[in-house]
């Protein structure tokens, strides 16, 4: 039995639409993980935002869900859940990354037959003898700025993310994610949560200049 | 027929290994001409350097040769010459440039069987009733500023590429290539036939961070075609340093090869 914490990565956003870069931060969190040492991640899922999100220009889940889902073909080890979309109305991230760390700890100690998008990480998990497993926010520095625009997030929510999750930031080299997690009370006690991860090999892809 | 020009595109380097970055330089340089209104690019070609260029961690030719093949295979209009690598030695990059452009403009009037990596080119050529066709160099900036490098390349030959042939010069947001271009008598009489095109889309991919990568063991998915990440692992290629005096990656390709001027032409 692996004495590592065994881990899911989990990106959630519009994927609007999915990009390198998205698949980018995957593989940069897993190796960053890795290299700690004191990691074993399982798998990866890339969670797609409900369309009641409504944001601007936003494609509609059924087409946002098939290009996640050809984007990570070619991967062995993440995977396209449809839980958000298919909830009745936008999950708070928190929320989503609750729904699935119980759900993959549940499958884990069940014979149930996982739903496709956990069944890599369900495997994965059960090869390793791994009793449980804990859920990863991973995402790019843009998204903890978006921790500082006010009333947008719930402080608790933010608490919870950084603290009992944990957070996988993908930064590229000139941003300063260390001073946003300095600027932000309810970031800074997690610090030690949050891993700094640079991509030294820039990418300035985003959805909106592919679109 | 028509009434436009006719052209190819031609990249040459190392490709040691290709990677994606390569491969939307032709994708950004066909945009942009076809945009002019003016051209007609009726295919591109990746021109491997011969092994004599003599890059430490050079990768031998057949190797390059087939990670290019596999780099282009979900291409419709890129094709992988080996002409390059089969001279007896090393080319210089006019001489390069020169027969691509005669032979592709000897096989339109002719009925001689293309090499494969002209076929595309020949048979959209023929399409088009091409009756002629230039050859553009297609490349990064910092293939414009080694230009500037002392005895690095022989004026005629700048004066020849850039006013014979033409460049489609790919740049990151940011650089400012024009102002290279204004320093420069030699390209300022020629800078209608540069094309200056903007990569908004930045990114930094560069085969020597590809192989910095690989010796560290870490991921580079996404950056270089799957295919070309299994030949890597299929043949061990990039996992040991030749030397480790570290050189950076902002130092230009050519700086780090033969000499443009000396005359290692053996054609």
């Amino acid at each position: 039995m692996s004495s590592k914490p065994h881990v899911a990565l989990v990106a959630v956003g519009a994927f609007n639409p999915p990009t390198n870069a998205h698949l980018k931060i995957f593989e940069l969190a897993k190796d960053h993980l890795h290299k700690l040492g004191s990691f074993s991640v399982l798998g990866g899922i890339i969670s797609p935002v409900h369309d009641a999100y409504g944001k601007k220009d936003l494609a509609p889940a059924v087409h946002r869900l098939e290009m996640c889902q050809r984007s990570v073909s070619s991967s062995s080890w993440i995977s396209v859940s449809d839980w958000e979309v298919t909830r009745p109305g936008w999950s708070r991230t928190r929320a989503t990354l609750n729904s699935y760390e119980s759900c993959l700890n549940s499958l884990l100690s069940s014979n149930e037959i996982p739903p496709m998008w956990a069944s890599h990480i369900v495997c994965s998990t059960k090869e390793e003898e791994a009793e449980k497993l804990n859920v990863k926010l991973v995402c790019g520095a843009d998204l903890l700025e978006y921790f500082a625009i006010p009333n947008l997030w719930l402080d608790e929510d933010i608490d919870h993310i950084a603290g009992h999750h944990e957070m996988v930031v993908i930064s590229r080299a000139g941003y300063c994610p260390e001073k946003f997690i300095y600027d932000l009370d309810a970031l800074t006690p997690n610090k030690n949560n949050v891993f700094l991860v640079n991509e030294w090999i820039t990418n300035e892809i985003s959805s909106t200049k592919i679109r | 027929m028509s009434s436009k020009l006719h052209v190819a595109l031609v990249a040459v380097g190392t490709f040691n290994p290709p990677t994606n970055a390569h491969l939307r330089i032709f994708e950004l340089a066909k945009d942009h001409l076809h945009k002019l209104g003016s051209f007609s690019v009726l295919g591109g070609i990746i021109s491997p350097v011969h092994d004599a260029y003599g890059k430490k961690d050079l990768a031998p030719a057949v190797h390059r040769l087939e990670m290019c093949q596999r780099s282009v295979s979900s291409s419709s209009w890129i094709s992988v010459s080996d002409w390059e690598v089969t001279r007896p030695g090393w080319s210089r990059t006019r001489t390069t440039l020169n027969f691509y452009e005669s032979y592709l403009n000897s096989l339109l009037s002719s009925n001689e069987i293309p090499p494969m990596w002209a076929s595309h080119i020949v048979g959209s050529a023929k399409e088009e009733e091409a009756e002629k066709l230039n050859v553009k160099l297609v490349c990064g900036a910092d293939l414009l500023e080694s230009f500037a490098i002392p005895n690095l390349w022989l004026d005629e030959d700048i004066d020849h590429i850039v006013g014979h042939h033409g460049m489609v010069v790919i740049s990151r947001a940011g650089s400012c290539p024009e102002k290279f271009i204004y320093d420069s008598d030699a390209l300022t009489q020629n800078k209608n036939n540069i094309f200056l095109v903007t990569e908004w889309i930045t990114n930094e991919i560069s085969s020597t961070k590809i192989r910095r990568a690989l010796q560290r063991k870490e991921s580079v998915k996404y950056l270089i075609q799957d295919s070309v990440i299994d030949y890597v692992n299929e043949n061990r290629l990039y996992v040991v340093r030749s030397f480790r005096n570290g050189q950076s990656s902002s130092v230009p390709i050519i700086q780090l090869g033969i000499s443009q001027s000396t005359s290692m032409d053996k054609i």
